[in-house]
């Protein structure tokens, strides 16, 4: 049998117990004995017969697969370093980097990518013992140009999202914007006009104050929508 | 050794200097989130103490060579402001504040996953802006809290108070004065969660007794800053909440669930306060809520037996595998000469 022990939704902080007896749990929970723990900050979430702690703040920590925005912050002779908002740099080999071979006596790796531009890639392996590695050439990814880069934490990205990209969808009509969301909490925008950049900049940044609660989608809708008819008058 | 105890410090009524009574805390009050730059940070008052705790990381460690193949590293900069203090404290960190960081970042580790973020460093910075005596308990405190604010996951808190003798009497949380005349202060590191200690120092003579009765006290006390860390981590996000909620133009089908969420939470935290309690008594094994409201009244009673028997094991064994973090500290509670160094840097600061 298990209990548990916490009304769905509920804030946690680390050594709250959460539930006893079995359960099957995910993320920020341990179990001892037969309690299950949180260990982080966050929030509760009960499925049914699945819990875990979202948790509202944190590093980001590379997973393959994420798609991530990163500065390259050293350019080697075939490789490149990027800074991609986690503990740990990751690397970007020529090979990786462009479609052609890259030939390190006639190509010059600066050319590509030089120190200080935003690059959008992709993790393809991290396993903790080494650094994450990135590849570029695949299609999408690469250099960014123009827009601005707003940072987030990077456990809000989820929520920036939506389901199934409702909540970004939303924002990037209203707005009339181009985005594009890092799972590190990195978010490019790119607008026409300058107000219209500055309006998605402020929704996002009121999504990841409220992150934790209900309705957030209405309510960003409303205050969208609510800027637009303030332009018309 | 601290003073020599013929200093009055317990007035006729049987109150200490400040008014306080021999089991009472000085007011405490955390504020979570108050740097903007650091990754989590806290604001401790624990009375005249004023100490902020800073949380970077985890991130890359420079000395490279220094990092951890298989976790990370806690480093501790704990660091006494030039006007904290009433003779100005010479900028340059003393042996004492090297102590401290070394015993905080010990303490620290025990609770934290480091495992999750090999070759990474998890810095935390902690400055006293304003001393009045425990300030290494304050600090210790705080940087458990900011911890937990920066989302490195952690086992649980630790809360920390130093116990400590005046004139014959053992006292909870002392201040400037009686750290400084009173006969001898035990400041203790305590996680409620998991009924552990992280840190134990002892300074000036006890007896076997009153280490026994000043460690059930500091443990008391510690419970007791724990529910204040553990609210101050929850106000921050039930804050914003409470703010959505009236302030958004929402119907009131909307309204109605997030109000419900936080009466509960109230509830909860009502129940996990008696944990502790029988945590106690147990090792870890708090008993989920629901009911137990009426229970723990019968189980307090059992507390002192318990404890007793921890004190007196970690007398009489030097390293006792209860105290995990810290079996190094343990020697100077049976080196009397050891402390000696320690506290003339001690007053120098003051």
């Amino acid at each position: 049998m298990s209990k548990i022990a916490l009304e769905n939704h509920a804030i946690v902080i680390p050594g709250d117990i959460l539930a006893e007896g079995n359960v099957r749990y995910g993320e920020g929970i341990i179990k001892r004995g037969d309690y299950y723990y949180s260990t982080v900050v966050g929030l509760f979430q009960d499925k049914g017969d699945f819990i875990q702690v979202k948790s509202l703040k944190g590093k980001y920590v590379p997973r393959s697969g994420d798609l991530v925005i990163g500065k390259i912050i050293e350019v080697g002779l075939t490789n490149w370093i990027i800074d991609i908002g986690s503990p740990y740099f990751a690397v970007l080999l020529a090979n990786n980097a462009t479609e052609k071979k890259f030939d390190p006596v006639k190509d010059d790796a600066r050319r590509i990518f030089n120190v200080g531009d935003i690059i959008l890639t992709k993790i393809v392996s991290f396993d903790r013992t080494r650094d994450p590695q990135v590849i570029t050439n695949e299609r999408g990814l690469g250099k960014l140009r123009g827009g601005r880069i707003i940072e987030i934490e990077a456990a809000h990205i989820p929520r920036v999202i939506g389901k199934k990209g409702t909540m970004i969808n939303m924002v990037k009509r209203l707005t009339r914007t181009q985005i594009i969301t890092g799972q590190n909490g990195r978010i490019w925008i790119q607008g026409k006009k300058k107000e219209d950049e500055l309006k998605a900049i402020e929704s996002i940044k009121k999504i990841e104050l409220e992150a934790h609660t209900q309705g957030l989608t209405d309510r960003i809708r409303d205050m969208l929508s609510e800027n637009n008819n303030n332009e018309i008058r | 050794m601290a003073g020599d105890g013929t200093v009055q410090l317990i007035d006729e009524k049987g109150k200490r200097l400040d008014g306080r009574n021999f089991d009472e805390l000085r007011p405490i009050s955390i504020k979570i989130g108050v740097l903007e730059n650091a990754d989590g940070s806290a604001e401790i008052r624990m009375g005249n103490n004023i100490i902020i705790a800073a949380v970077y990381g985890p991130r890359e460690l420079h000395p490279k060579h220094r990092a951890l193949p298989d976790r990370a590293l806690i480093q501790c900069f704990y660091r006494m402001s030039t006007f904290s203090v009433n003779d100005r404290k010479s900028p340059a960190p003393s042996r004492r504040e090297k102590e401290i960081s070394m015993i905080i970042s010990n303490a620290l580790t025990s609770v934290v996953f480091t495992e999750k973020y090999p070759r990474t460093t998890i810095d935390v910075y902690l400055q006293v802006l304003q001393a009045d005596g425990g300030t290494r308990c304050a600090s210790l405190t705080a940087a458990s809290v900011a911890l937990a604010d920066a989302g490195i996951p952690m086992r649980g808190l630790i809360a920390s108070v130093a116990g400590g003798l005046i004139n014959d009497k053992v006292v909870l949380d002392l201040y400037d004065i009686e750290d400084q005349k009173g006969s001898g202060d035990v400041p203790l590191g305590y996680c409620p969660v998991l009924d552990e200690i992280s840190l134990v120092q002892l300074d000036g003579v006890f007896t076997l007794e009153q280490f026994e009765e000043c460690l059930k006290l500091s443990i008391k006390g510690a419970t007791e800053i724990y529910d204040i860390q553990k609210k101050a981590l929850q106000d921050k996000y039930a804050a914003i909440r409470a703010d959505v909620s009236v302030d958004a133009k929402e119907t009131k089908k909307e309204v109605k669930p997030k109000e419900e969420p936080k009466a509960e939470i109230k509830e909860e935290s009502q129940a996990v306060k008696e944990e502790p309690k029988e945590a106690i008594k147990v090792a870890p094994k708090p008993e989920i809520k629901a009911k137990p409201k009426e229970e723990p009244k019968t189980e307090v009673k059992e507390e002192p037996q318990a404890v007793k028997e921890e004190p007196k094991e970690a007398v009489k064994v030097a390293p006792k595998p209860e105290i995990k973090a810290k079996p190094k500290e343990e020697p100077k509670a049976e080196v009397k000469e050891e402390p000696q160094p320690e506290i003339k840097d001690e007053k120098e600061a003051k």
